[in-house]
């Protein structure tokens, strides 16, 4: 087992994973059994709590429990709306430097931490976990940041994570590494050219990415964050939710007093997990309020109802990237849910709904095989780790320059055109060259042929399929007024502008041919044909970018 | 379903129409392995072949890396298949579990693994289901093996007995690399150290302390192997507990027995590879070369000494051999020169002799009897030097003057008081 982690540090969670030699990947337990490792400290008398012992310290304790601190690192102040996703745990305060610190009584002295000390007191706690598990030290690790991190919060976590002890090797963003952990899932599914659908739904905040997949080169194509849509606004519906009823039966109002909300919370979070597994759940919290205890059962229907505000404001969230990217739902191949919220079934099945019957959504609910969406990002951050692993410091900062990440893709997308008039994509649209891609194809019965290189144009192809009569006479009263004819709608790529024609000739009927494209890197197309067999010669061409 | 292509009658291969749309730039997702592929592409530059060729490299070694996928696919004997369950103890337990080529090196791990696989092998339900009989004997094997397997203990018991993973030291009196036969055996043996780690063979290039260091770590082997495994089974029953407490007196007395067997077999086995070991006789060779060296060097002083004395008395043989050749040498020359002298003496007194009558006895001819005699005793009297001398003036002279050399000569000997003038006949 390698020496070398990944870690996804959330708001809400953070996770550890290591990559093993038969690259498979392990996430972490930490001591308390927990691989998704809530990201709270809490100061009791002398000691310190970390993870979930530190999150039930938020009912009793909540003055010295730190909680959702990640995305204060790097910032000042006045950025950010301390009120805003505060509601639980110690309030931020301004720090004497314009950034931001806790104030926590520990030992009955007061103190100050500041946000950078409070990550890395975390990191060690994380770091003391992956070591036990390991056994060895940790030499090195990969540390997944949200996209719309600023290159001055890398730079602070980077510091916080070096003096945790934690040497970083690179910082990579959330949706890549969980399209990374998916995509090193299958064989070979990388080097399928395919759009995805990235969507995180975390603990208080939501982000989206729309990421195009080329010869096994990740490209970002667009961004959505929505600060404050995540699971606890699934968690407080559901707490509204209870509360109404606790009200409804004892009159008392568990709202009012700051424990008993606390309570609700927590109890309301276990019932939504409870509920994303199984159809129904028991409540049942202790003297909730004025001494009353309250216990009712609750199924997945009437949360989904309860819940349902937000559950399609996530939604709404997917298809806000989509249009980012100047796409359409119809050009996305696979939508990726990760992120704890995306357990939910509803969630899934909603996202389903918006995106054609082609469209995979990958998310526990609908596919028992999908990975865990919790787990994904430090997978792939892991995955990620191991393949670093063997380079040094020097050869990965080399990598990250602009001259290497900032890379020409194509506009369109560019193939030839078959016998039948249709067209054939070699390289498709947004493919980061320099790139070089073959396809095998036959002469048929001629024994001349052309090379037909074109540029694709995208149309949508719209099929009507005729509702189909329902053969039950009975129901056939009610069939009238709601079916329509359903239009299937399909991304069609035609040939566009032709860029260029090779002609293979003196041909057996159905020789194989290849054709080879070929992009450098100063931007060159170089095309060429042969027949595949010993001692023929290549057709060559070039054609050059606008 | 494939894509036809339209038919055309154009001749044009390539026709360029128009430009297409132009591109929007937008920030892509740092996420996921394309991403990465991507990066890696505008970064380095990769086109797509290169980068493909690059990921089909990582692919093969990532293969390459799974060996122990086959883990516990060996195929069992039929001999251990048939094997009696109440015998398990006798069954190699690694075959069993299908793990015989990594033995005591497999863990944990591997066991379990190697075991799963075979209880989906061998399970009686699965035999019955295939139509088998009802024979789960080498079922309850692998359980007893996977039992024995898991308790550290009991391994190391089995380990400890586990002479299929032992390496035999290699034959005597064969040939055979030192290093590449030995080094198994001791590594082999080398498990049941209980001090780890243990100091390896080395090779021919290990210094004298590695070498010593294995040694003396051999000599002082210390092994956990115990004989537990090889006990007779204790009855159960508390009918016969004199029967008992003999079968657990009898089985201590073994696993001594058999410790101090096998401490003296891995004593032997150093020993033998202590006395093969060429890189002991090449520190043996080196330490005697220097210990030579050594005494050479601390004898340097004495060594000088007669050096010194012996080259004196050298060069004073030398000398006095120098001497008696230059004595030698100066006898022979001087015998040679009074040869010489003689020869010139005789030469010079016939020169003289002669001279008288070269002159035709100074016209005196008639008196040439008494001038001849005069000369004759003159001659007697002259020394060396007069000779030469008067031979000399003697020389082409004419009558007169050979007369007044004689004369000349004839006074000097009369002044000298050596010639009594008297005796002369014709010169006085």
């Amino acid at each position: 087992m390698s020496a070398v982690i990944g870690i996804t540090f959330g708001n809400t969670t953070s996770s550890i994973a290591v990559a093993t030699q038969d690259g498979k990947v392990d996430v972490i337990a930490n001591p308390d059994g927990d691989r998704s490792i809530p990201s709270a400290l809490s100061y009791v008398g002398s000691d310190e709590y970390h993870g979930t012992q530190a999150q039930n310290q938020l009912i009793r304790n909540a003055p010295n429990t730190v909680v959702n601190f990640r995305d204060y690192i790097g910032k000042k102040y006045e950025e950010i709306n301390a009120k805003d996703s505060h509601q639980v745990g110690a309030p931020a305060i301004k720090a004497a430097d314009g950034g931001i610190a806790y104030e926590i009584t520990r030992n009955g002295n007061q103190e100050t931490l500041s946000v950078n000390e409070i990550t890395k007191r975390h990191f060690k706690q994380l770091k003391l976990a992956a070591e036990d598990y390991i056994g060895k030290d940790i030499e090195g690790v990969v540390i997944t940041v949200p996209t719309d991190f600023t290159a001055h919060q890398r730079e602070e976590l980077t510091k916080v994570s070096n003096e945790a002890g934690l040497k970083v090797l690179q910082l990579i963003n959330e949706p890549s590494a969980a399209l990374l952990a998916h995509l090193s899932n299958e064989e070979d599914k990388l080097l399928q050219d395919k759009i995805y659908v990235v969507a995180d739904f975390g603990g208080i905040r939501s982000d989206a990415a729309v990421i195009s997949v080329r010869g096994g080169v990740l490209t970002i194509l667009a961004t959505a964050h929505d600060h404050g849509l995540g699971g606890s606004k699934l968690d407080a519906a559901l707490a509204e939710f209870f509360a109404k009823e606790f009200e409804k039966k004892y009159k008392a109002n568990p709202r009012t007093n700051q424990r008993s909300l606390a309570k609700l919370i927590a109890e309301s979070v276990v019932v939504k997990k409870t509920l994303s597994n199984v159809q129904t759940s028991t409540c049942s919290i202790e003297s909730l309020a004025e001494g009353f205890d309250f216990h009712t059962t609750i199924n997945r229907l009437r949360y989904e109802l309860t819940a349902r505000q937000p559950l399609s404001e996530m939604t709404a969230f997917v298809e806000k990237v989509v249009t980012k990217a100047g796409l359409e739902t119809l050009d996305i191949d696979e939508v990726l849910l990760v992120g704890g919220s995306s357990h939910t079934p509803k969630l899934a099945s909603n996202v389903s709904f918006i995106f054609p019957e082609s469209t995979v959504v990958v998310a526990p609910s609908l596919d028992s095989k999908a990975a865990n969406p919790s787990e994904l990002i430090a997978r792939g951050a892991a995955l990620q780790a191991s393949l670093i692993e063997s380079f040094d410091e020097e050869e990965v900062k080399e990598s990250l320059q602009p001259v290497v990440v900032n890379t020409q893709h194509l506009a369109k997308p560019i193939g030839i055109k078959t016998a039948d008039g249709q067209f054939q994509p070699i390289l498709v649209a947004e493919t980061a060259y320099p790139i070089k891609k073959s396809v095998e194809v036959t002469n048929g019965d001629s024994a001349a042929v052309a090379i037909q290189l074109f540029e694709g144009k995208r149309t949508i192809k719209e099929t009507v399929i005729e509702a189909e009569k329902s053969e039950d006479p009975e129901d056939s009263e009610d069939d009238y007024s709601d079916e329509e004819p359903e239009i299937k709608k399909e991304v069609v790529y035609e040939a566009g502008q032709l860029l260029a024609e090779l002609t293979l000739k003196d041909l057996k009927p159905n020789s194989k041919l290849e054709v080879i494209v070929n992009v450098t890197q100063d931007g060159t197309l170089h095309v060429s044909g042969r027949e595949l067999k010993q001692g023929s010669v290549a057709v060559k061409g070039e054609v050059t970018s606008a | 379903m494939s894509i036809v292509l339209p038919s055309t009658s154009s001749s044009e291969a390539f026709k360029a129409s128009s430009k297409y749309t132009a591109a929007v730039r937008r920030p892509i997702e740092p996420v996921g392995r394309y991403f990465l592929a991507h990066a890696s592409r505008t970064l380095r530059g990769h086109t797509w072949s290169e980068y493909e060729k690059i990921e089909a490299e990582k692919n093969v070694q990532q293969i390459e890396e799974n060996v122990d996928d086959d883990l516990g696919d060996e195929e069992q004997s039929e001999d251990l298949l048939a094997h009696d369950p109440r015998e398990w103890k006798s069954a190699d337990l690694y075959a069993v579990l299908g793990l015989s080529h990594l033995r005591y090196k497999a863990t944990e791990d591997q066991i379990r693994r190697a075991h799963r696989k075979q209880v989906l092998k061998h399970h009686p339900d699965k035999k019955s289901a295939s139509g088998g009989l009802e024979q789960d004997g080498f079922f309850k094997i692998i359980q007893k093996a996977l039992e024995i397997m898991l308790d550290s203990n009991k391994r190391q018991q089995y380990d400890s007995v586990d002479t299929n993973a032992d390496v035999k030291p290699p034959a005597p009196k064969s040939k055979y690399d030192f290093f590449e036969a030995w080094g198994p055996v001791f590594e082999s043996e080398a498990r049941f150290s209980k001090k780890q780690p243990v100091p390896s063979l080395g090779n021919l290039e290990s210094s004298k302390e590695q070498v010593d260091e294995f040694y003396s770590f051999w000599g002082k082997f210390d092994s956990w192997k115990t004989f537990e495994f090889k006990d007779e089974d204790v009855p159960d029953d508390t009918a016969n507990r004199d029967h008992k407490r003999y079968i657990e007196r009898k089985n201590v007395a073994t696993r001594k027995k058999l410790k101090q067997e096998d401490n003296k077999r891995v004593i032997e086995i150093v020993e033998r590879a202590h006395a093969e070991d060429p890189r002991i006789k090449m520190f043996k060779d080196a330490a005697k070369k220097e210990k030579e060296r050594k005494k050479w060097e601390r004898e340097a002083g004495s060594r000088k000494e007669a050096e010194e004395a012996a080259a004196k008395k050298a060069a004073e043989e030398e000398a006095a051999k120098k001497a008696a050749e230059e004595a030698a040498a100066g006898k022979a020359n001087s015998k040679k020169a009074k040869e010489a002298a003689k020869a010139a003496k005789k030469k010079n007194k016939r020169a003289i002799r002669g001279s008288a009558k070269d002159v035709d006895y100074f016209g005196d001819a008639s008196k040439s009897a008494d001038i001849e005699a005069d000369i004759d005793l003159l001659l007697e009297k002259f020394d060396d030097a007069q000779l030469s001398t008067i031979a000399g003036k003697l020389k082409d002279a004419n009558a007169d003057t050979t007369k007044a050399t004689i004369l000349g000569a004839v006074e000097e000997l009369k002044n000298a008081g050596t010639l009594e003038v008297s005796y002369l006949k014709y010169f006085s």
